[in-house]
C-alpha cells in the first residue's frame, strides 16, 4: 500500500514536473521592452500639460499585469491582491448604501475624463462609473456591454447584508483587491468617483427598490 | 455617382432612425445595422474621396510641381496594387518601418517639396475643413481591395516593431487602468451594443483590419488607421500620440501581421 502511495506519488510528480519547467509565457514586446517603452512615451507633443502625461505612469499592478498579460501567476496575483485591498478607504460617515437613484445615474454616463487637442471633453463634463459599458444591470436598458458578468439582480440574487455590501464598495473603489489584472477599472484608488458616488453604485445594486433588483 | 450619392443620403436618414435611443432588441439593432451596411455598400460617401484621392495622386503640386506617381509605398514606384496591404514594412531609403500615412507624407515631402508640417497641416477632416491625406489613403486603400493582407513581419526591424506593438498593446495606465488588450483580448465581447473584435487572433484582427480607411457614421468621415488608434489612445483617456507616432506604426504593425492573410475589403463603413 505504502509503495502504490509512493508509486502514484512519484508518477504524479512526474506529470506535474513538466508544466513547472514550461517556459512562462513571454512578456509582451519580448526582448524589445525597455526600447517600447521608450518609444510609447516619446510618442506624445512634448507641450503636453504635466497632469496629462502622468497618466502614462504604470503602478506596480499595471506593470504587472503588463508583463503576464492580465494573467499573473497566483502568488503574485494575491500580492498585488493584497496591495490593492490596503488602499481601500471609506466614507467618513461609514455608510456604505448611498442613493440609489444618484447610484443609476452614475452607472449610466460614460463620459469625462477624455483629454488630448481633437476632442477633448468640455470642461466639468460629468464624469460617471459607465457601468452599462461592461456590465447589464436594470432590465430596461438594453444597451449593455458583456466584458463584466451581468449584475441584473444583484440585490435580489445575495441580499444586502454587510458583507455583500461591503464586497460592492469594496470591488468598485479597488477591482484588483479580488482579482488581480481584472478588466474592471479601479474607480476609487484612481479618484474616478468618490467614495460618496461609490455608495451611491452600491444602492443602485443592492437597494430592493433600485430597478436592478425589480423586474 | 449622383444616383449613388442620393442613395446613400436617404441610407443616412434611415440609419438615423435606427439611432434613436427607443433601440428594442440588440439582435434587432444588430439586424438593422447589417442591412444599413448593405444598402451603403454600393454607396459609401468614401467612394468619393476615392475618386479624389485618385485626383491628387497624378496632379502635379507642391513647390517641385510634381505629382506622387513616383512614390513607392514598398513595391516600387507607382505600384499601387497591393501596397497598402503590406504595409507597414522597412524602407531601406529611410532606415525605418513605414506605415501608409509616413509613407506617403514621406513622398509628398521628397517629390512634391512640401515640408512635412504643411503636408501633415490637415491630417485628418474636420467640419469645413477636408483633408488630402484622407483622400490619398482612402484612393491608395481601394488598391488593394480583394488583396490579402500581407505583413509577415520577416525583416528584423519589421519583426521588432510588431513586438514594440505588442508591447503597447497590452500596457495599462491611466484613470481607467485600460489597455488595448482589455477590450480587444478576448472573443465575443461588446462594449455596450458594440461588437468587440479579439485582435490578437487572425480573425479578430482581419475583421478589423480589412476595411480601412473607412467611413465612419457617428463621425461623417472617412478615418485613417492612424486616425482609429489616435483616437482609441483618446479614448483609453490617456493624451494622444502624435500623429505618424513609431507606437502607431508599431500597433499598425503588431495588428497587420496579426491579420495577414485576410483579404482586404475597403473603403469600408462603420458606425
Amino acid at each position: 500500500m505504502k509503495l502504490k502511495t509512493s508509486l502514484v506519488a512519484t508518477f504524479a510528480l512526474a506529470l506535474s514536473l513538466p508544466a513547472f519547467a514550461q517556459k512562462a509565457v513571454e512578456a509582451p514586446g519580448g526582448k524589445f521592452v525597455k526600447e517600447a517603452e521608450q518609444m510609447f512615451r516619446t510618442s506624445f507633443r512634448a507641450d503636453n500639460p504635466k497632469y496629462w502625461m502622468t497618466r502614462l505612469e504604470q503602478d506596480d499592478t499595471m506593470k504587472t499585469c503588463l508583463q503576464y498579460r492580465d494573467n499573473p501567476p497566483r502568488p503574485i496575483g494575491q500580492k498585488l491582491e493584497r496591495q490593492n485591498a490596503a488602499t481601500i478607504r471609506y466614507p467618513v460617515d461609514g455608510k456604505l448604501i448611498g442613493d440609489w437613484k444618484e447610484g443609476e445615474k452614475l452607472a449610466a454616463v460614460g463620459t469625462g475624463g477624455h483629454i488630448g487637442f481633437i476632442q477633448p471633453d468640455p470642461a466639468g463634463r460629468v464624469r460617471g462609473g459607465n457601468c452599462y459599458a461592461c456590465h447589464e444591470l436594470a432590465k430596461k436598458e438594453v444597451a449593455y456591454g458583456t466584458i463584466g458578468p451581468s449584475l441584473h439582480h444583484f440585490g435580489k440574487i445575495r441580499g444586502n447584508a454587510e458583507e455583500i455590501v461591503k464586497y460592492a464598495y469594496d470591488k468598485i473603489y479597488n477591482s484588483n483587491a479580488f482579482t488581480a489584472c481584472t478588466n474592471m477599472p479601479r474607480f476609487g484608488l484612481h479618484s474616478w468617483l468618490t467614495p460618496e458616488q461609490i455608495t451611491h453604485i452600491v444602492a443602485f445594486l443592492v437597494d430592493p427598490e433600485s430597478p436592478v433588483n425589480k423586474d | 455617382m449622383f444616383h449613388r450619392f442620393i442613395r446613400t443620403l436617404a441610407s443616412a436618414a434611415l440609419l438615423g432612425a435606427f439611432a434613436s435611443p427607443a433601440l428594442a432588441q440588440d439582435s434587432k439593432v444588430a439586424d438593422e445595422l447589417a442591412k444599413y451596411r448593405e444598402a451603403l455598400a454600393d454607396g459609401n460617401p468614401a467612394d468619393l474621396l476615392e475618386v479624389k484621392g485618385e485626383g491628387l495622386w497624378s496632379e502635379k503640386r507642391g513647390p517641385k510641381k510634381a505629382s506622387l506617381e513616383q512614390c513607392d509605398l514598398g513595391l516600387g514606384p507607382g505600384k499601387l496594387e497591393g501596397a497598402y496591404a503590406s504595409l507597414p514594412r522597412y524602407f531601406k531609403d529611410t532606415g525605418k518601418v513605414m506605415d501608409v500615412e509616413s509613407r506617403l507624407v514621406h513622398c509628398m515631402v521628397t517629390l512634391q517639396g512640401f515640408t512635412v508640417a504643411e503636408a501633415t497641416k490637415n491630417w485628418y477632416s474636420r467640419p469645413g475643413t477636408e483633408s488630402d491625406i484622407e483622400a490619398l489613403v482612402t484612393f491608395i486603400g481601394a488598391k488593394s481591395n480583394g488583396k490579402p493582407i500581407n505583413v509577415p513581419a520577416t525583416h528584423p526591424e519589421e519583426a521588432k516593431m510588431a513586438k514594440m506593438g505588442e508591447y503597447i498593446f497590452y500596457r495599462r495606465s491611466g484613470p481607467q487602468d485600460f489597455s488595448c488588450s482589455i477590450c480587444h483580448g478576448q472573443e465575443g465581447k461588446r462594449i455596450r451594443l458594440q461588437e468587440l473584435g479579439n485582435l490578437t487572433t487572425k480573425d479578430g484582427a482581419g475583421t478589423a483590419m480589412k476595411t480601412w480607411p473607412s467611413y465612419r457614421v457617428s463621425q461623417g468621415a472617412v478615418w485613417t488607421m492612424q486616425r482609429r488608434l489616435i483616437d482609441c489612445m483618446r479614448q483609453a483617456r490617456w493624451p494622444e500620440p502624435n500623429y505618424l507616432a513609431d507606437s502607431i506604426i508599431a500597433l499598425e504593425t503588431y495588428l497587420q501581421k496579426t491579420a495577414t492573410g485576410t483579404v482586404m475589403e475597403t473603403p469600408g463603413i462603420k458606425r
